[in-house]
């Protein structure tokens, strides 16, 4: 599949800003079944300065400010992405869990080492009794763990009720588990505190998911959004995704912008800025297939 | 390390001397295991029995007063912002060899090249990761490890710039680690001070010793910093990022950067422009080359590093990324404090530079592995537990102190999150004699080394900060109360050079007159203390005229003038006050009672004990533009009443504080006259006295309308006390004999422009200092705050005095009211409009709402 991927963000302020600075994940990432091809970054106002590299996760980063007054900071992310298929694991062929959490605990080879990264707590993610208690209905005793997370995957899928800007990125774990309702990073983080307080290693996701309009209509340009899931760590195989939002192994219809510990670590847009007063967001995001590559 | 201290010769303590009976259990400074004086004291013991009881307490004394008069506190930790206390210091030092100090400076120095190495690995290739020399929970669940600071090389690959290690003796006098601290180590200050103390207090111990000096350490620090610079290498801007006040550290940040000579400056001070960094102040953006960081790394930029941020720079991560600024240590150099890496280290140190680690930690154990966890809970009473994770105001316990209870409570915690604690043996410390006040006591003593990386290793400063306590476990923490620091003199056998701090003649500075690099926030602050000193003077006059008049001997009920004299100190007397009527005796009391509270209750909102004190925090901020004189001066601005006893009610005697506050005016003018005579005619001068000088035209005004302008009651008392508060009394004498009219009165403190007392005195220097302030920015059209000031200054030229005196059958002088009121309105609307261009920093910078990425399904 290949995709051609636009994000906006546009930010309006009711006084102008003086300063700003900001830095941003957008450009998709090389994975072994994906390729980005002509990553373009358009800012208006033309910022002062701009400094591209690569953090320590492999994600191209961009950092930009702005010195001029501005009332309205536009940003546009363009990329052509394509997706192949990649095999489907064997979920019952993967080890038990219990073994996967002793080896990253002893974390005897390279591969343990640089993956037991993602087993520990990080800004938005805390060791929580109360997710460990959930995980455990699915990761029951010698289950594979692929298979164990599949399962707990669909649970969260089953249990929490998908509620559009029902929560802020403030809004603890705990708290959505007490709710029982939350958007995608929510749904990731909570996969990702259970998977983390059993000892396993999992990461967050960031990235964009295609959308198929309603039956009979045209696909709206914009309509699309920034998407988020996670991945967890299986020795020997390597990072498998899990899209709880959706319950499904993302495949050919997510693309992928980076990876981290949370989503702190791949913010799409982050910024700081003075002056300005109130402030207004507006995202949008447009994925779309390229006609000539046929699925 | 191994002890070099072996060899003793049995020289003899003195009668008083040999009173002091340390413990075998642990390891003296002062005394063998055999009883005999260590070498190193051989000369200084006779000079304890030549001191004595009385010498000694005198020269503790005299150590305390020195303190005291420099103004030298710290912050009690976790206790609350405004609780400073006196730094305590015992005067006898801590005398280690030269032979002895040699290796263990060695041992320090291999391990500060570690700590640097092994950032440089964590935060570039990670090869101590990949090869399981340090293992991933060490590493990454560590919150002092922060990613975006990965792949970021500083100036010459050197991350560590200056490193403290906290040392302790095990009892075969061997040292240990007790802690590692890497980002802006603090206590370097302290101990210079320490030693500029002691050195005072036993001049002839100290000529006579050979005590060598620490000077090279500062020399060597600053060298170092200045050889950062990218740009301007002749003559780099330097600054010293502290936290501000509300830090424990901030009287060693104020010390340091006045030592060093740098620049002291808080986040809000910095800003990053391109990618560069730049100090806001009165002419503008300057570029910074180094920054010197105290703060912790974590809340440097709310960009990067941690959003909950307020006082960070954002983008300053960027900048370093970018390399145009060099931040002393390197952001995320805190990740090398964890107490979790100390037993990896002796691996680390083969890995990265193929040695033995020469001084070691003490022993470790870590919860997160359940073998461990479980050897710890059985032993919890021979232990010392702490986060693994060194983290602001963290606890530690030591096992053997705690109740059944707290046991119960701190294992539940362990338990609950093993990954997060540590425990170690609990190292004691040797023993040094400290003088109590009645006889020598062995005290535990730590003992904290200063590295500094220089010419591609690292120089030790020769000496450090003691700290020492009556019981070991009480030095586990950061200073707290009850413990004492001591001096350190390593003792060479051969003269020392003597250094100073001066630079070196080869680098010739180019001449300037102006220090343009006041922060905008300073000038701030010096502008709020002008105008402060001066509301404290305003008010001690006028209170003392109150007092002074409620304790003569004169019928108190005849003082027409005194009920306006309240009312004109204060516009916010409790109503029973406000109308008392002071014909009726038993109103006394509660009249005498509220003048009390105004004096002494530092709740009494507009009080004059509220006025000194918001001084005396104003004047701690910029302390570093405030001369020592200064300070000193500032340090005595407070007012205690008598010793009362809560119980009893209080016989309020005010006669007992006519002569605190003849004190408070005398330090009050002295803090004035030391501005006017020993502050550069810089900018910082400029804001000091525009402060000044509005308040005091304020308060003119607001007196001459509180006691003039109503025509009913006896002029005549008034007029006196215009005149006694004013401080103008001399002046009318010499000029109108003993005849009070009010025109002449009112010409004296209103319009004369010789009169320094005078309103239109005032005027003149406003003037003078706005059309300065514009020159200065270059700018050659009039100002706003210039027109403003010619406008008031002709009105007031323009007054008819006799028309303000004329009632014309009114109650009150209607015209002086109103021409006063004007005068008031100018004068605030210059200090907004001084505020509004020169003082206003750039609004708090803000996070972009983060909004949850809105997501489908």
């Amino acid at each position: 599949m290949q995709y051609s991927v636009r994000h906006t963000t546009t930010y309006s302020y009711s006084d102008s800003v003086a300063l700003c600075q900001n830095q941003i994940h957008l450009t998709p990432r090389p994975t072994p079944w994906q390729s980005c091809a002509d990553f373009e970054l358009e800012i208006s106002p033309e910022p002062f300065i701009r400094r591209c590299w690569t953090d320590i996760f492999g994600n191209e980063v961009w950092y930009f400010s702005i010195e001029e007054p501005h009332k309205e900071l536009s940003i546009t992310g363009r990329s052509k992405v394509a997706v192949i298929p990649h095999s489907a694991v064997g979920s019952q062929l993967t080890p038990s869990w219990e073994t996967v959490r002793d080896q990253l605990a002893a974390a005897s080879t390279l591969e343990l080492r640089l993956a037991a990264q993602f087993c520990f707590e990080s800004w938005y993610v805390h060791y929580l009794p109360q997710a460990l208690d959930y995980a455990a209905a699915s990761f029951q005793p010698d289950r594979p763990i692929l298979d164990a997370a599949i399962d707990l995957m669909s649970r969260i899928h089953a249990d929490f009720k998908y509620v559009p800007a029902s929560t802020a990125v403030t809004t603890s774990t705990a708290e959505v588990m007490q709710r029982r309702c939350g958007v995608c990073q929510d749904f990731a983080h909570l996969q990702i505190t259970c998977l983390r307080s059993l000892g396993l290693a999992a990461r967050y996701v960031s990235g964009y998911l295609m959308t198929d309009p309603p039956p009979g209509q045209p696909k709206l340009v914009g309509a699309d959004a920034s998407h988020a899931w996670l991945s967890i760590f299986c020795p020997g195989i390597g990072w498998v995704d899990l899209d709880p939002t959706n319950n499904v192994i993302p495949h050919l219809r997510h693309v992928t912008v980076g990876w981290g510990r949370d989503y702190s670590d791949v913010c799409p847009i982050q910024g700081v800025f003075t002056g300005g007063g109130k402030h207004a967001m507006e995202v949008s995001v447009d994925v779309s297939p390229i006609a000539s590559a046929a699925e | 390390m191994s002890s070099t201290t072996g060899t003793v010769s049995a020289h003899p303590a003195g009668e008083f001397a040999s009173l002091y009976q340390p413990s075998s259990q642990f390891y003296d400074e002062m005394v063998a295991a055999d009883g005999g004086i260590r070498p190193a004291w051989a000369q200084f013991v006779p000079r304890l029995d030549e001191l004595g009881p009385e010498g000694l307490t005198q020269r503790t004394e005299q150590a305390r007063r020195l303190l005291r008069e420099n103004g030298v506190t710290y912050n009690v930790y976790g206790a609350s912002q405004d609780l400073e206390r006196p730094w305590d210091l015992d005067p006898l030092p801590i005398l280690l060899p030269e032979s002895e100090w040699q290796p263990l400076s060695e041992a320090v120095q291999q391990r500060a090249l570690l700590l640097d190495r092994l950032l440089a690995d964590i935060y570039g290739p990670q090869t101590v990761l990949k090869s399981g020399v340090l293992p991933p929970h060490a590493i990454f669940q560590h919150p002092g490890y922060l990613p975006p600071c990965a792949g970021i090389v500083p100036a010459g690959g050197v991350f560590l710039h200056w490193y403290a290690a906290q040392l302790a003796r095990r009892p075969d006098g061997s040292w240990a680690v007790l802690g590692d601290r890497t980002q802006g180590p603090s206590g370097a200050g302290y101990a210079v001070e320490n030693r500029i103390i002691v050195s005072r207090t036993l001049p002839q111990d100290f000529q006579s010793s050979n005590v060598v000096r620490l000077a090279s350490f500062f020399i060597a620090l600053r060298n170092t910093l200045a050889n950062l610079a990218r740009q301007h290498r002749d003559n780099p801007r330097v600054v010293l990022l502290t936290p501000g006040p509300s830090s424990s550290r901030y009287f060693e940040d104020v010390y340091l950067a006045r030592y060093l000579g740098y620049t002291l400056v808080e986040g809000g001070d910095l800003t990053v422009r391109g990618v560069g960094v730049y100090l806001k102040t009165l002419g503008g953006l300057l570029p910074v080359d180094v920054i010197l960081r105290r703060m912790v790394d974590a809340d440097c930029d709310p960009l990067e590093l941690h959003p909950d941020s307020s006082w960070g720079i954002p983008g300053l991560v960027q900048a370093a990324r970018d390399g145009q600024v060099v931040i002393a240590n390197a952001l995320g150099s805190g990740f090398l404090e964890a107490p979790i890496l100390q037993p990896y280290l002796p691996a680390v140190c083969r890995h990265l530079l193929g040695q033995e680690l020469k001084l070691l930690g003490a022993q470790t154990w870590w919860c997160g592995q359940r073998e461990q966890r479980l050897y710890v809970e059985e032993n919890l009473e021979n232990l010392i537990i702490r986060p693994a994770f060194r983290q602001r105001k963290a606890r530690t316990h030591a096992g053997w102190l705690l109740s059944q209870d707290d046991k119960s409570k701190l294992l539940a915690e362990v338990r609950a999150h093993p990954t997060q604690f540590i425990a170690q043996e609990p190292i004691s410390g040797s023993t040094a004699p400290i003088w109590n006040g009645t006889e020598l006591q062995p005290w535990h003593v730590t003992f904290r080394a200063y590295a500094v990386a220089h010419e591609g290793g690292y120089q030790i400063m020769p000496g450090g900060l003691s700290r020492a306590a009556p019981r070991s476990e009480m030095l586990t923490e950061s200073m707290t109360a009850g413990q004492r620091s001591k001096d350190v003199w390593i003792l060479a056998d051969r003269p020392v050079e003597t250094i100073t701090l001066l630079r070196p003649p080869s680098t010739a500075l180019e001449l300037r007159r102006t220090g343009n690099d006041l922060p905008s926030r300073a000038a701030d602050h010096l502008f709020w203390l002008g105008r402060l000193i001066e509301r404290a003077e305003a008010k001690v006059r006028h209170v003392r005229s109150i007092v002074a008049r409620m304790t003569s001997e004169l019928q108190p009920a005849g003082l027409a003038e005194l009920h306006m004299l309240f009312v004109a100190l204060d516009d916010t007397w409790e109503s029973p006050v406000a109308n008392l009527d002071l014909d009726d005796p038993d109103a006394w009391p509660q009249l005498r009672e509220a003048v009390w509270e105004f004096l002494y209750d530092p709740k009494r909102k507009g009080g004059l004990l509220e006025t000194l004190q918001n001084a005396n925090r104003t004047a701690s901020i910029v302390r570093d533009r405030i001369s020592i004189d200064g300070w000193r001066i500032v340090n005595q601005l407070e007012l205690h009443p008598q010793a009362v006893d809560d119980d009893e009610p209080v016989a309020v005697d005010l006669a007992e504080a006519l002569m605190p506050l003849n004190h408070l005016l005398t330090l009050l003018s002295a803090f004035s006259g030391l501005s006017t005579d020993s502050m550069t005619r810089g900018p910082g001068w400029r804001f000091l006295d525009i402060g000044r000088r509005i308040e005091r035209a304020l308060q003119a005004v607001k007196l001459i309308r509180g006691l003039l302008v109503d025509a009913q009651a006896d002029l005549l008392p008034r007029l006196e006390a215009m005149l006694e508060i004013a401080d103008s009394s001399m002046t009318y004498r010499y000029r109108y004999l003993t005849t009070l009219q009010l025109a002449p009165v009112l010409d004296l403190v209103l319009v004369d422009e010789t009169n320094p007392r005078a309103v239109g005195f005032q005027l003149v220097a406003l003037a003078e200092h706005v059309k300065n302030l514009s020159r200065d920015r270059g700018e050659f059209a009039r100002s706003p705050q210039q027109k403003l000031m010619l406008a008031a200054q002709a009105a007031l030229r323009l007054v008819d005095v006799e028309a303000f005196c004329s009632v014309n059958g009114l109650e009150d002088r209607v015209l002086l009211d109103d021409f006063l009121e004007q005068v008031a309105t100018d004068l605030r609307s210059l200090s907004d409009s001084i505020t509004h261009t020169y003082l206003t920093h750039t609004a708090l910078a803000r996070q972009l709402d983060t909004l949850v990425t809105s997501d489908n399904r």
